[in-house]
């Protein structure tokens, strides 16, 4: 009898162990995290309060002031308003830049980045709402026939001159209705985004900062390059440069219709300045503070690992300098000499393989933050 | 003589019976684990591209059957469970079992090779002459005694997963610089109580060490009599530690509940008693003091001869990699199936590039259309994954209209934390190499 106890006890106190240490996988740390030790959730609070929540405001009112713009164009279509609401779309497609990259949270749940920035934008189908007054654009379907690149179709490619711009709208109700809907949805779905982040999202967030797959570190990080690899490397320069096709498709550029001074390029030059700075901790709204870089330079000095943190910021260095050299338009460049975006691509690609081999494996974030059995 | 006098040595059938018991209520665990966290969807249904195993090709992904796989599994392991119709539910569950693990490489665990490795074992021993329903219904299968080898037999299997383990851990990063727990190890800083300790390099090395001692005793200090508490509640921490640690599922429990096999039959008699108990049916009515004799269980011996030749296989296949040049941990020539568990800190990237060869026309592939972001993390740091899948893109492109097809991959892979190198030669195309057991010399020097 004495022995089954024994084996009891040992069995009691495994199953007690499983249950204690498998709730600590979910629970927010409690404890008090020593002073040596890299503070997760201070770097997650420098996200927060350094890019994400002042990155959003500032997109908020650009796109706020745009959709009040549109509206004052469609009460009374002349072309000084639409020269004021261009003016107006092309600073709040520069903001979108510096916040893209946070498709995390509220962003996520309503796809904030398919409803604002997918292009090429599909001018038929876009026509065709205009003419029929019915769509719908809550649809997944509809995410190529609405945001900035349908906006920028509506204000720049859907008219020869400016004049007959101006006419298309005074002559149809439906085009004004369109436009203002596109950005007045723009405006809703931005200000939804906002306003969670700063009631309580932004708390919950931060104190997500343990390390499991879905802890807010390894989701903004597998975010992150997410956003690099598909929106910014492939998007904006894979793409048009034909290096996933073997064909060039020039037309595949972000705000193709926007003309002289054109913007597709210097967008790029902002999201990639603003992946950078976000990896280097670098905010503009409230200075320097923590961030992927401390962070990888801290885990380097424990293991006395290779300087990933160095590599990747010569690395994202290296691509500004030969980006920099592109065209201003980037549609031109790929018509005219496209091996310059293949040499981009290059040198945006040693970006990607540093980030997800050396910074994943040294920052031991998966890949995949769906949890799946090791050995 | 001697040889036979061990063979006629026997033993208490309740060791068998109780292991049997215990691993069919794991397994049964671990499939509705499996299933209840979504894995069978996400592993073996929605990719739309599987990783074979060489000389398993025909081993095919079932779609939406796969549920039915998994239940006829499960199903199988409550039959191991009873001892039901014991012979028929061990044998369908080592081979849907193994069908399961065949499907796609990209799952390999060693411990998912481990429970291949315990089923087919079983379905040889005499796992339910005692305390089962076969044995309930028909009392001439019913035995108290059995030879000693046959539990010996599951002994040796243990020993080898925890020895191998041991030996595998001899190596340069694990011992002198303590990679790659120091590197895995600081990212449980959350944990209670520990947490605190992990990012210090003295408890990776102290980690280090032990885990290699431990692997390389244990088996010894189990089977020494004076020793067997002790060991066992060191199984027991061990294990939870690792479960603490490291993202390793039902692995931990199942060796935890294995290794009660070492321990004398009267700990098993015990185990039974607990389910006697549970269930109103008393041990005692297979207590008929029958022995069975090697002679009545194995006929002309072939079933000694099975598991002998399996247990030779399995101490000599761990060794193969000898036959490969260059580093194991880079190549991963011979490195599955050998019990080298959490060694390596590798991750890598692959991109693949298609080739007009006759006009140089090219473009990059996106992985994502092809493969799962699990799949594709794994692809890229096995060679053997990487040719399979760029012999899949060079016939997928080809139906396509593609043509001269080739494929050329530009590939980058960091391990235990030193820079990223360049890993498969990018001036081989891929479409015109095979993919066998022989050295893949497209591999670069590490």
């Amino acid at each position: 009898m004495k022995k089954i106890s024994k084996l009891g006890l040992l069995i009691l106190l495994s199953i007690v162990s499983t249950i204690w240490i498998g709730c600590g996988d979910d629970m927010p740390s409690t404890s008090k995290v020593p002073d040596d030790q890299f503070d997760r959730s201070t770097m997650l609070e420098h996200w927060v309060d350094g890019f994400i929540i002042p990155g959003y405001q500032s997109y908020l009112e650009v796109v706020d002031s745009m959709d009040a713009k549109a509206k004052r164009f469609a009460v009374d279509p002349n072309t000084s308003r639409l020269n004021d609401l261009r003016n107006n779309y092309r600073f709040a497609y520069n903001a979108w830049q510096e916040v893209s990259l946070f498709e995390i949270g509220k962003a996520e749940e309503v796809a904030l980045r398919n409803n604002t920035n997918i292009y090429p934008t599909k001018t038929e189908e876009i026509l065709e709402n205009i003419s029929t007054g019915t769509y719908n654009l809550a649809l997944p379907s509809t995410i190529a026939q609405q945001g900035l690149p349908a906006i920028d179709f509506l204000i720049y490619g859907i008219g020869e001159t400016d004049q007959e711009i101006v006419d298309l709208y005074i002559n149809s109700p439906n085009q004004r209705i369109y436009l203002t809907d596109l950005t007045s949805r723009l405006t809703s779905l931005t200000r939804a985004v906002y306003n969670d982040w700063t009631n309580g999202y932004r708390e919950a967030f931060i104190a997500d900062d343990g390390s499991s797959a879905s802890s807010s570190v390894n989701r903004m990080v597998n975010d992150y390059l997410f956003y690099y690899e598909r929106f910014l490397r492939a998007g904006k320069i894979a793409i048009p440069a034909g290096v996933f096709s073997g064909t060039p498709l020039a037309n595949n550029v972000e705000a193709l219709y926007t003309p002289t001074p054109t913007i597709n390029k210097s967008l790029y030059i902002n999201s990639l300045t603003k992946f950078k700075d976000f990896f280097d901790g670098k905010s503009s709204y409230i200075g320097n503070g923590p961030s992927l870089s401390a962070y990888l330079e801290y885990i380097q000095n424990l293991t006395n690992g290779a300087d990933v943190s160095g590599a990747i910021t010569t690395a994202m260095d290296n691509a500004i300098v030969v980006s920099l050299d592109l065209n201003n338009d980037l549609n031109a460049q790929v018509i005219e000499d496209n091996s310059k975006m293949l040499e981009t691509y290059d040198a945006l690609q040693v970006i990607t393989v540093l980030m997800k081999t050396d910074m994943l494996s040294t920052l031991n974030i998966s890949v995949d933050y769906v949890d799946a059995d090791g050995d | 003589m001697k040889i036979n006098s061990y063979l006629d040595k026997t033993t208490k059938a309740a060791s068998l019976a109780a292991f049997r018991i215990l691993f069919g209520l794991l397994m049964l665990v671990s499939l509705i684990r499996f299933a209840a966290l979504g894995w069978i969807d996400k592993l073996y249904i929605s990719p739309n591209f599987f990783f074979k195993y060489t000389g398993f090709f025909w081993v095919h992904p079932i779609g939406e059957w796969t549920y039915l796989l998994f239940a006829f599994c499960g199903l199988s392991a409550i039959g191991v469970t009873l001892g039901y119709r014991y012979r028929l539910s061990i044998v369908s569950f080592f081979l849907s079992f193994t069908y399961i693990e065949l499907m796609d490489k990209t799952t390999y665990l060693n411990h998912y090779y481990f429970i291949s490795v315990m089923a087919f074992i079983m379905i040889w021993l005499p796992m339910h002459r005692y305390y089962s329903v076969d044995a309930y219904r028909d009392h001439n299968i019913r035995a108290q005694y059995i030879p000693q080898w046959t539990v010996d037999a599951i002994k040796v299997v243990l020993g080898i997963v925890y020895f191998y383990a041991g030996l595998a851990k001899i190596n340069y990063d694990w011992l002198v610089n303590a990679l790659p727990l120091k590197i895995w190890l600081p990212g449980s800083y959350d944990l209670p109580i520990i947490g605190g300790l992990l990012e210090q390099s003295w408890v990776a090395y102290m980690f280090s060490w032990s885990g290699m001692i431990y692997d390389l005793m244990i088996p010894f200090l189990l089977l020494w009599k004076p020793t067997r508490n002790i060991a066992f509640f060191l199984v027991v921490v061990f294990h939870l530690l690792t479960r603490a640690l490291f993202p390793i599922g039902m692995f931990p429990y199942i060796m935890i509940v294995s290794t009660l096999i070492f321990f004398d039959a009267r700990v098993h008699e015990k185990i039974l008693d607990v389910f006697s108990k549970l269930i109103g049916i008393s041990r005692s009515i297979f207590d008929n003091r029958v022995s069975l004799t090697t002679k009545q269980l194995a006929h002309h011996n072939w079933k000694i001869y099975i598991v002998g030749i399996f247990l030779i296989l399995q101490l000599l296949l761990p060794f193969r990699h000898l036959i490969y040049p260059g580093n194991l941990y880079w190549t991963e020539e011979g490195y599955r199936f050998s019990w080298r568990v959490m060694l390596m800190e590798k991750a890598g990237t692959a991109t693949f590039k298609i080739v007009d060869g006759k006009t140089g026309k090219r473009f990059y592939v996106d992985n994502k259309d092809f493969l799962t972001s699990f799949q594709e993390k794994q692809m890229a740091t096995q060679p053997d994954m990487i040719v399979e899948y760029a012999h899949y893109l060079r016939d997928h492109f080809a139906s396509q209209g593609h043509q001269n097809v080739e494929v050329y991959v530009e590939s980058y892979v960091t391990l235990n934390g030193a820079l990223s190198k360049p890993y498969i030669n990018p001036k081989v195309d891929l479409g015109k190499e095979s993919d066998t057991w022989t050295h893949k010399d497209y591999i670069l020097e590490y």
